[in-house]
This record gives C-alpha cells, sequence and structure tokens, in this order.
C-alpha cells in the first residue's frame, strides 16, 4: 500500500529581489516525489538538487509534492502544479511517465521533465544518470577490499538499470580481482527494510566479505556493520547506519542538473531532449572514500574517476564475456546507449538468477 | 545451514506472529481489524523513539505496547460504544497510522541506536538444528514464545477467557450471563492493538535498528490473512507466521548459494502460499468446521436482541 496522505510544503525563500531585474522568464518549479524527502535515499538526493536549483535569482521559490503514487493520482498532482502556475515540473519516478505525457499534451506552455522514463514530447524530455560509472569505481573498492573473493550483491529487480549497475560494479571488482565473484540476491522490492536486511545476512552467510546493494532503504549497511563485513551504500551518504563498515557509496547529484535545466528555461532554450549525464557532468559521484581504503587503492580509484570524467574510460569497454563464456562485446569496442539501456544479460563472475 | 535457515525463518516470522497474535484477541472478541497494518507502523515509530530519547530498549517496547494501546482503542471506541462499521474503522486506522507516523517519524529518520542483542540461553543453545533458531535469540523472541502459551491458556483455561469467547460466539448470551459485552470488547482491542505494537516494534528496535516511513512494508496485512489461516487460535499462528517468514528466508538462501531458479518462481513463491491458504481456509469454511466467531464483525447492541 502506497503512502495516502499528500503533504504539500512550500519552501519560502528570502530573496524575492530577482524578479526586478530578471532579464528573461522567470521559473517556478514544481517536483513530483515517489517517496518522503525523509527517506536518506532516492528522493533525498533529488530534493537535495531541488535545493540548489532555488538557488538561481530567478529562480522562485519552488514546490515538491511527497509520496505520491504512480498512476492516476501523479496526473491529478501534476495537474494541481500545473493549475497553480508553475512552468516547469520535475517528475522524479519511472511511474509518473503516462501521467507526465498525458498531462503535457493539454498544457504546452508548461515545460515537463520525466527522470528514467523513455518517453518524450514536444514539451516533455527526460534525464537520468550514468550510474555505471560509480559502481565500476565502487566495485574496484570491492575487488581490492575482498580477502575471500565473495562480494554480495542486494538487488531490487532484474530490470536493465539495475542489471547495468551490477554488471558494471562485477567489471569494476574483476579489474582489480579476477579470481572474486559477485552473488546477486534479488529482493523483488525496492523498499522493504526487513527483506533487504536478511538477503545481506543469507550472503553474509555464504562467505561475502564485501556488500554492496541497489535499494532504496540502508539495512544491507546495517547488517554488514553488525557481521563485521564491508559495505557499499547507493542513493546518498549513508555511512552512520554503518560508521565502521561503510567504503564508499555511488551516489546523486541532482543540482547541476536541476539548475542547467532551470537556466535553460529560463533562456528560452530549452527543447525537449533524452538527458544521460554522467561523471563528468557531476550528476553521478562517489562519496567520499573511508580511511580503512588503504592508499594506494584511493589512488588507483581516483586516477580511475578522472579517466572517467574526461571521456577515456568507458567501463563497458570490450572485450566483455556474458557469465556463459560468450562473447558479449567485441575487444576494443564500446558498448552503445541503446545496449547499455536495454542490457538483460550477466557478465562473467556474476553468480545470481537471471532468466533471460 | 539448516540451522541458519530456521534462524532467519523465526526472526522474519516474528514480527507477523506478535501481529496476528494481537488480531486474535481482537477477532476473538468480534471485532474485525483491519487496521494492522497501521498498528505496526505507530508501534514501530514509538518503539524507535521511546528507545531513542530513553536509551532503554524496554522502555522502547513499553512506548510501542502504549501507543498501539492508545491507538486502538480508537478504533475500539468506534466499533463498540459507537456501533460503527468496524471495516471501515479499520481500514482508517491504518491510513491514520501511515499519515501520523510519516509526520512524527521526521526527526528519527537517519537516527540509529543499539538493537536488541541475542540472548544465549545456556545449554539449549548449544542442541544441534534448533539451537540457534529457538534458543539464542533476543528478548521479544522469547516473549513471543510464551505469549503464545499464554493466549492459548487464556482463552481455553481462564473464566475470563472463556468469557472473551463468549462474546465474540454469541454476545448476547455472554449478556445474559452477566459478562459486559463492551468492556471485553473494548479490552480485547486495545490489548491486542498492543500487541502489533510490539510486532512493529520488532521492526524497528530488532531487525533493522532505524526507522523509516512505512518500514513495516506490508506485514500487517499479512497478518490479517493469517488470522484466518489459523483459524483464531495461537499456536497455529506461530506456525503461519513462521511459515511465511520462512518462505521468504529460503528464497532468498538459495539464490546466496547459487541455484539458478527462475526470478519469476521466486517471486511467486509468497503469492502461491497465500493462494493455498484462502483455499484451505474456504474448504474448511464450507465444512462447517470454521473457528471463525459467529458474532463477528457484527456490532452488539442489547436492544436490538431479538
Amino acid at each position: 500500500m502506497k503512502k495516502t496522505m499528500v503533504m504539500i510544503l512550500v519552501v519560502l525563500l528570502a530573496g524575492f529581489t530577482g524578479h526586478a531585474f530578471a532579464q528573461g522568464k522567470q521559473v517556478k518549479a514544481g517536483f513530483v516525489y515517489v517517496g518522503p524527502v525523509g527517506d536518506a535515499g532516492w528522493t533525498f538526493a533529488h530534493d537535495q538538487g531541488r535545493k540548489e536549483m532555488e538557488k538561481l535569482p530567478f529562480v522562485e521559490p519552488s514546490t515538491y509534492i511527497e509520496s505520491v503514487p504512480g498512476g492516476a493520482e501523479s496526473a491529478r498532482v501534476i495537474n494541481g502544479l500545473v493549475r497553480r502556475g508553475h512552468n516547469l515540473i520535475f517528475t522524479t519516478s519511472f511511474g509518473y511517465m503516462d501521467a507526465t505525457i498525458d498531462v503535457a499534451a493539454r498544457n504546452k506552455d508548461v515545460v515537463f521533465m520525466h527522470a528514467s522514463g523513455y518517453r518524450t514530447a514536444e514539451n516533455v524530455g527526460t534525464y537520468f544518470g550514468r550510474m555505471y560509472e560509480p559502481r565500476y569505481l565502487s566495485g574496484m573498492i570491492a575487488g581490492k577490499m575482498t580477502e575471500k573473493n565473495i562480494v554480495g550483491y542486494v538487488a531490487a529487480f532484474p530490470i536493465p538499470e539495475v542489471i547495468r549497475g551490477i554488471n558494471a560494479f562485477t567489471l569494476g571488482v574483476r579489474s582489480v580481482n579476477p579470481d572474486a565473484q559477485v552473488r546477486v540476491v534479488w529482493t523483488q522490492t525496492w523498499f522493504d527494510p526487513g527483506v533487504e536486511r536478511d538477503a545481506a545476512d543469507s550472503l553474509l552467510d555464504v562467505g561475502a566479505d564485501v556488500l554492496a546493494m541497489h535499494q532504496d532503504a540502508p539495512a544491507t549497511l546495517q547488517a554488514a556493520e553488525a557481521r563485521g563485513a564491508y559495505v557499499i551504500g547507493y542513493n546518498s551518504d549513508n555511512r552512520r547506519f554503518a560508521p565502521n563498515a561503510f567504503l564508499t557509496a555511488p551516489v546523486w547529484n541532482w543540482g547541476p542538473l536541476y539548475s542547467h535545466i532551470a537556466q535553460a528555461v529560463h533562456d528560452g532554450t530549452w527543447s525537449s531532449e533524452q538527458i544521460w549525464w554522467g561523471m563528468k557532468e557531476d550528476l553521478v559521484q562517489l562519496a567520499t572514500l573511508s580511511d580503512r581504503i588503504p592508499a594506494d587503492v584511493q589512488t588507483l580509484v581516483n586516477e580511475r574517476a578522472e579517466e572517467i570524467r574526461t571521456g577515456n574510460f568507458h567501463p563497458f569497454t570490450g572485450p566483455i564475456k556474458d557469465r556463459d563464456g560468450n562473447e558479449a562485446l567485441a575487444s576494443g569496442q564500446i558498448m552503445s546507449d541503446p545496449d547499455l539501456l536495454s542490457m538483460n544479460f550477466f557478465v562473467e563472475g556474476v553468480i545470481g538468477t537471471l532468466s533471460n | 545451514m539448516v540451522e541458519i535457515l530456521l534462524d532467519a525463518t523465526v526472526r522474519a516470522g516474528t514480527p507477523i506472529l506478535f501481529a496476528t497474535l494481537g488480531a486474535i484477541l481482537n477477532e476473538r472478541a468480534g471485532i474485525i481489524n483491519l487496521g494492522i497494518e497501521g498498528l505496526m507502523l505507530i508501534g514501530a515509530l514509538a518503539g524507535f523513539a521511546g528507545t531513542f530519547y530513553s536509551g532503554s530498549l524496554l522502555i522502547g517496547v513499553l512506548c510501542a505496547f502504549i501507543a498501539a494501546f492508545v491507538a486502538g482503542s480508537i478504533h475500539a471506541l468506534i466499533t463498540v460504544p459507537l456501533r460503527g462499521n468496524q471495516i471501515v474503522s479499520g481500514l482508517a486506522l491504518t491510513m491514520f497510522g501511515i499519515g501520523v507516523t510519516a509526520l512524527f517519524g521526521r526527526g528519527m529518520v537517519g537516527e540509529t541506536i543499539v538493537g536488541l542483542e541475542r540472548i544465549a540461553l545456556p545449554g539449549l543453545s548449544q542442541l544441534p538444528i534448533v539451537g540457534r533458531a529457538l534458543f539464542q535469540q533476543d528478548l521479544l523472541i522469547y516473549i513471543s514464545f510464551i505469549l503464545v502459551f499464554l493466549i492459548w491458556f487464556f482463552l481455553y483455561r481462564t473464566r475470563i477467557g472463556l468469557g472473551l469467547r463468549t462474546v465474540g460466539e454469541n454476545p448476547a448470551a455472554a449478556d445474559t450471563c452477566g459478562i459486559s459485552v463492551s468492556l471485553y470488547r473494548f479490552l480485547a482491542v486495545t490489548t491486542g492493538a498492543g500487541l502489533v505494537g510490539i510486532g512493529g516494534a520488532y521492526l524497528s528496535l530488532a531487525m533493522t535498528p532505524m526507522w523509516i516511513e512505512n518500514m513495516s512494508a506490508g506485514r500487517g496485512w499479512i497478518a490479517v490473512a493469517l488470522v484466518i489461516f489459523s483459524g483464531w487460535s495461537s499456536h497455529r499462528a506461530m506456525l503461519g507466521a513462521y511459515l511465511f517468514g520462512g518462505i521468504t528466508a529460503m528464497q532468498l538462501r538459495f539464490q546466496a548459494i547459487g541455484t539458478d531458479i527462475s526470478t519469476h518462481i521466486l517471486q511467486m513463491l509468497p503469492y502461491i502460499f497465500t493462494i493455498l491458504v484462502l483455499v484451505v481456509s474456504t474448504i474448511r469454511l464450507q465444512k462447517g468446521s470454521s473457528q471463525q466467531p459467529q458474532g463477528l464483525g457484527q456490532p452488539y447492541d442489547r436492544e436490538d436482541r431479538k
């Protein structure tokens, strides 16, 4: 059951002075969130980005609506934002895709940006991040830190986004430790602390000494902390849940992207496109590395990060074999974006269930 | 491996067990309670906040019981003296629980506490196979074992328990015997709610020591279904809760070992079990051997007596 109580908070900002001097269009943005801003994860990260965007002088105090379920309910909420005069609306979950397109068709003067989807329109663009880049880097750390050569991965659903993360992570692990394996357990839920904890425990039980995760609750971190293993987080820097176990986390940093879009709307240069930014644009990052990671490993990871940022290294560069040993990508080739977006195989080194 | 699996089964089943026991107390008195999910969340937040501010897990558990007891008294007030619709009131309680915990839980998100520790019972904890699962657990799990027995004893071996069952089966008859139907029902609903609250607290104090909005993630609804599966008896509630916990624990561990079973089949397991439960309980209902209290869901008013 999804949340039924919707809370509306208008964040007041001092600084209406921007009005008088603004040249272009004033931007009044509205955000539709799938979870509460206090989820310490996905929605929290979006809200940090929203706050950063509000620092722009031509951006009026924005509105956000939390814990909005997908489908018909989200259409009602998006409509409400339009009626209250918002001219830029961000819908931050895959489940809002159809509702966003529907509402946008009736409100051509409003700009809509939908996160993680694939449907666009004249006034609807999409945006997402190349999370596989920091995932690869965090895999390198896991590969160096594991002593038993078993790394556990608590994953939500077998969809391309998650599979891409697992594969990038595993390529990172095996780039520094070809003997290591990555064991995957699917929880079949984005958010259920109890099941996530149990999944993490089941991986620790089979000998994993480093855990990674693609979940919204920090239960995996607690499991690693309790059993003296290491853990790599996700979404935002959650090291307070595992002060000893936490190594790093691939995290979202939506501020630059939100500011960029607000600027484009303000300047009148916005056009519908599918934005897929990476570490180069600072949309995805690696959280500050833990002191427990040896200095030489930190240097190695930082160098690789720089190569990714400058475009000299792509995590999905051939030769890549799938887990049955067949060639998935020829030597020297770089995987295309459509292939990345529809990924549905495990690379060599992953142990887990995946029905093709 | 079996030891670990049994251990995980008991731990996953415990919050559902507390919630089911609480719901059984409610329904034995004739009151349906669909507010279990909301009560679990209230218990989870109150338990966490109580522990966070006092530093004592026992005070946390007590807070969970009291908070859910108070919230349950809303349902009791509507359904007993006011004779309102029990289904509507219960659903409202769930929505209330989700909303109120989201609102008041804001300050607790991201805070940490030290969770319940395991206590190994000397000697018994070394038993093969069951030692770890049954005798190397935390305090709340031991309490749940005792509670299963206590509720059976209360319902079938005490005078008040007999009175409570009569109130659920035939409130008019109970009234004739001089039993206060309103008082019995009120206390059964509130006490049952308190137990559900402890089930919620198990999530936030033992399983994952933290507070996150909506952390019960549907366990309250499983408890509602398990009440029917259990035939309103506490020991079958234990069986049902552990079966449910065991299925989750088992499918996760199959994956961790590396068995390549289709994710779709793994995904189906809990639902297949739910369907089986419904089939079995429907067959029992048709055979007339259902244990459902006869007065379940019906408000009682002395003036309406026919």
